[in-house]
């Protein structure tokens, strides 16, 4: 039962990733042309309410809903690896026109040949993994 | 208008982006927080690569509400692309239809039968994987975004939306690198790959 409302919250989630049209390769190719304010409209106000929703959830010491405090752990100061990898990941998202949550949203659309790119990405994922140790962080 | 029809067009972005925060409060309030890449690792350490590699040697329960949640965003796609379709295409701006014109790219805006603008159809099917730019651009851009997200530590929802609203400059550095690595392909490699 726990794991219902994690299924109607992702279900949430792949509407708006469609009537956003962040799922979009169009949209992404509008952003990376700096064409149309649409994408940059959308993670702007994201990041602007999440930072205010963040700042009172932390401010009022907000618990969730099993009574613990609401916490935000760190991201790690890994410098290196923010920008090799980020590069890394900008290339295959101009590529495929998608990032990992509008991936899993397009199967749902029935373009199946999706699953060959989330396929990749595992083995990419793989493949991270074993070199981990050999990569600058 | 029905209330169905009114949510069937296009978002304004301010909702979508209103919305976004919505799942992210959710999830949040629920225990978790919102990251979609992680779901790579998870699976592979159901797939067994802990034995093999110590990264994925993690108990992947821990991660079921991120699985369960990207089943449900799956059928979400389904609930949007059928009962909430929207009646036209996608519409970009202009400058970007005549930019993707010049490099060969159908844009549905144009061309009704080239789909409902979610993905140009020509280049993304089985068939083009027979093809070196299909292999470039699925084959190849999927293990950049799973290599790349796991390198960085998170994708656009965990670092451009989760990171950057909690402030974190180690999320900032990461999203100039998306930028960096959008553009060259962009502006640079795709007129190649899609010349091959």
């Amino acid at each position: 039962m726990r794991l219902i409302r994690f299924l109607l919250i992702g279900v949430l989630f792949g509407i708006i990733m469609t009537k956003s049209e962040a799922i979009s390769w169009f949209r992404i190719q509008e952003m990376f042309r700096f064409q149309s304010f649409h994408m940059y409209g959308i993670i702007g106000v994201a990041v602007v309410l999440g930072a205010v929703m963040i700042y009172f959830l932390k401010k009022n010491k907000s618990q969730n809903l099993i009574g613990d405090q609401i916490t935000f752990t760190p991201k790690a100061n890994t410098y290196k690896a923010s920008i090799f990898g980020g590069t890394l990941f900008g290339l295959g998202w101009a590529m495929t026109g998608a990032c990992p949550g509008p991936l899993y949203t397009l199967v749902g659309h029935g373009y199946l040949v999706i699953l060959v790119i989330i396929a990749s990405a595992l083995i990419g994922t793989l493949v991270y993994g074993a070199l981990r140790d050999k990569l600058p962080h | 208008m029905s209330f169905i029809e009114f949510i069937s067009q296009p978002w304004h972005w301010s909702i979508s982006g209103a919305m976004i925060v919505l799942v992210m409060y959710l999830l949040i309030y629920f225990g978790q927080k919102f990251g979609v890449s992680s779901s790579f690792e998870a699976i592979c350490s159901i797939g067994g690569a802990g034995r093999k590699i110590k990264y994925f040697n993690v108990d992947w329960r821990r991660q079921d509400w991120l699985l369960t949640f990207l089943v449900g965003s799956i059928i979400g796609g389904g609930i949007a692309s059928t009962l909430l379709a929207s009646p036209e295409p996608v519409t970009i701006s202009e400058a970007t239809v005549n930019d993707l014109l010049a490099i060969g790219v159908i844009v549905p805006q144009v061309e009704k039968t080239a789909g409902v603008g979610f993905i140009p159809l020509e280049l993304f099917n089985f068939e083009s994987l027979l093809t070196i730019k299909g292999i470039i651009l699925m084959v190849g851009g999927g293990f950049l975004i799973g290599f790349g997200t796991r390198w960085a530590g998170g994708c656009t929802s965990g670092h451009a939306i989760s990171g950057l609203a909690n402030l974190q400059l180690p999320s900032l550095v990461a999203v100039i690198g998306f930028f960096i690595g959008g553009l060259i392909v962009t502006h640079f490699l795709l007129p190649i790959i899609l010349s091959l």
